[in-house]
């Protein structure tokens, strides 16, 4: 098993016209997820990748019955496209799209949770059940199927932490980007449950950075609710206080936010916080 | 993106907030000038995007021209927190009866906008959230409706003077409408003042704004003061690279910002100060590496050079030819050890054996060597 995505997740890519939408449907479709469409207003009728193109979201859900869309759109459309998908009824929504703005956010983080879809970021790698399904832009072939959830605010960071965990013959049952802006549609206390009810994982792996209090509450979501052994690592130490650290929520702000608050949560709750990725993929190994 | 107290009283005019309007002045000449035609006490007030400039000396109230000018040619050229004051603004000092903190923040815990108030005014309201937290009144709106009833309550409590409520109410309002229509990030009244004649009044302005959402207002962009903002900083913007100067001696290019924070993470872990933050980005441009050893290396100081980069889709052996074309193309001399992880690692490291680069297996053992090589060339 895995949460979110499987093999039989069938996937419709919005703005797949695009060159990263065309590009990245490509490798999803070569990894093994179903793709069964894209989306690109005006271009209905098309073929991209060997598959249909729709006018809209509407039109590909009832043609191919998708049930999950990835978002690939410029920023300035971004949220009118989850919208779309939302009002469409697709179940799970991942945008990958940097930069949206924050207002745009807010507006359609409530409309998506109204309609009961679920939202994988913005500005996020987004969703890998490693041997079964991909949608997002990680490079498939570092994961390995195994019995570790990941969930993490960053990408490359991410690409890196699975690198390690795979080198010690750790796989992965799903592993979530999040996305690193300060208002996410998802986040690490709304995975957790999933992760305690699939019977495939049996460790989760959660990897923050600086902004917000997301890392702060789900401590205290673990030490409430949650049973299964946790480990983390947190990023940002060195980042001074006011600066926005590439990510639009990597961002300590009056005193709050910062690594070092995140970290004592987590220690606090009996998480163990690694200082290194090495650190962090041995303590994993050793705690299975 | 932060601007000026003069350009948020702007703003906050445009949309029919009470302000205390006065002009802004670039000398002491003119601000006698201005001081002379209010005809009346007046407030000189440095214009920096730094905090704290009242305590630096960077506000004076004046009771003549000649004070005025005076107490101008003090702050003009002053250094606060390293912002140089290029701007003043004059205007009329207010009598001032009450004053309070009247804030709006995006509010990431309930994915929305919440309003915080304090009788505690002109104060830093993080101060007082500390330290009086009882003191802070909140108003948290998700919905996008400026919640007029809530607003009025707190308004009530804010001076407990009804004679205030109806006037607070309405800057609220305005306040809320100017944050969700110009996409802003912050935006603060304090403090906000009861005069002696009774009047509502924003005395001092702030405003931060989403950087996200600046594609949708040009006019917002145009209030940018790029003499506010880190030289290096403004250039990566320029080239499209994200970058954050920060104390140290070790250069650092990275690609992905969780990765970027990890490296600078890891080298202050092994003894080491990171000169930057900078996420490159996935890409094998040599343009794009180019112009990251130039910011790096631009501003001095630099005694060795980190690059960390994951090759996921784009290949390790691409990102070293990329790397190598850039190193020929500007001249180095600290210097650089490159670790490349991940698709195609083995063959990427290969490329750069016989060049001046230094190649790294582990993330541990290419920041031990950086940090070591930036101690070696410091003796």
């Amino acid at each position: 098993m895995s949460i979110l995505i499987d093999e039989s997740t069938r996937v419709i890519v919005q703005g797949i016209t695009g060159r990263d939408g065309s590009f990245h449907a490509g490798q999803m479709l070569e990894y093994g997820t179903q793709v069964v469409g894209g989306v690109t207003p005006g271009k209905g009728g098309q073929e991209v990748q060997g598959v249909p193109v729709f006018n809209s979201v509407k039109d590909a859900k009832a043609a191919t019955g998708a049930t999950a869309s990835v978002i690939f759109v410029p920023a300035r459309f971004a949220s009118g496209a989850i919208q779309e998908a939302c009002e469409a009824g697709v179940e799970l929504i991942v945008a990958i799209t940097e930069g949206v703005p924050v207002m745009d956010m807010i507006r359609i983080y409530h409309a998506v949770h109204a309609a009961g879809s679920r939202l994988i970021g913005p500005n996020c790698p987004g969703v890998i059940s490693p041997g079964k399904s991909k949608i997002g832009i990680m490079p498939g072939h570092i994961h390995e199927q195994g019995n570790v959830g990941v969930i993490s605010r960053s990408g490359t960071l991410t690409y890196e932490i699975v690198h390690s965990l795979t080198a010690l013959g750790r796989g992965q049952s799903t592993c979530v980007g999040i996305g690193g802006d300060p208002i996410v549609g998802t986040n690490f206390q709304d995975l957790l449950p999933l992760f305690q009810e699939d019977p495939a994982t049996d460790a989760v792996v959660l990897v923050g950075e600086i902004g917000g209090e997301e890392e702060e509450k789900t401590a205290e979501f673990i030490s409430r609710n949650f049973s299964m052994p946790c480990f983390a690592y947190i990023v940002g130490h060195s980042a001074p206080e006011g600066k926005r650290m590439g990510h639009a929520g990597a961002i300590v702000s009056g005193g709050k936010g910062t690594a070092a608050s995140k970290t004592d949560a987590f220690n606090a709750a009996g998480v163990p916080v690694a200082r290194t990725i090495d650190e962090l993929a041995g303590m994993v190994n050793e705690g299975l | 993106m932060k601007i000026h107290e003069y350009q948020a009283k702007e703003l906050f005019h445009d949309y029919g907030i009470v302000v205390s309007r006065g002009a802004v002045a670039e000398t002491a000449a003119e601000v006698r000038k201005l001081a002379g035609e209010a005809g009346g006490p007046v407030a000189v007030k440095a214009q920096v995007h730094v905090g704290g400039r009242g305590k630096a000396g960077g506000v004076k109230v004046a009771q003549t021209p000649e004070e005025a000018e005076t107490a101008a040619s003090e702050i003009l050229g002053l250094n606060i927190k390293g912002s140089i004051v290029r701007k003043v603004l004059v205007e009329p000092a207010s009598s001032i009866d009450r004053e309070a903190y009247l804030g709006l923040i995006v509010d990431r815990a309930i994915k929305g906008v919440t309003f915080i108030a304090s009788a505690e005014g002109g104060v830093e309201i993080e101060e007082v959230a500390r330290t009086h937290p009882e003191k802070i009144l909140r108003v948290e709106i998700t919905d996008g409706v400026f919640p007029a009833d809530a607003a009025r309550t707190l308004a009530g409590n804010l001076f407990e003077d009804p004679a205030t409520v109806e006037p607070v109410t309405d800057i609220m309002e305005k306040l809320f409408l100017l944050f969700l229509e110009k996409d802003c990030s912050l935006a603060e009244i304090n403090p906000l003042v009861v005069t002696v004649s009774g009047d509502v009044l924003a005395l001092d302005g702030k405003i931060n704004f989403d950087e996200n959402g600046l594609f949708k207002h040009e006019d917002i962009e145009a209030l940018r003061d790029l003499n506010e903002e880190n030289p290096s900083e403004v250039e990566a913007r320029e080239k499209g690279l994200s970058y954050v100067d920060l104390d140290g001696d070790i250069g650092c290019m990275v690609n992905g910002a969780g990765l970027a924070m990890a490296t600078m993470d890891m080298i202050k872990l092994c003894g080491g100060e990171p000169a930057n933050f900078l996420d490159v980005g996935g890409s094998s441009n040599p343009e794009k590496v180019v112009n990251a050893f130039r910011l790096i290396l631009g501003k001095g100081g630099i005694k060795a050079i980190m690059i960390n980069i994951f090759g996921g889709i784009t290949r390790c052996d691409d990102i070293a030819r990329g790397i190598l074309q850039a190193f020929e193309a500007i001249e180095i001399d600290v210097p650089i050890v490159v670790r490349l992880s991940g698709t195609n690692a083995v063959e990427g490291r290969a490329m750069l054996e016989g060049s001046p680069l230094i190649p790294a297996e582990s993330f541990s053992g290419a920041v031990k060597k950086v940090v070591e090589l930036s101690e070696g060339s410091a003796a």
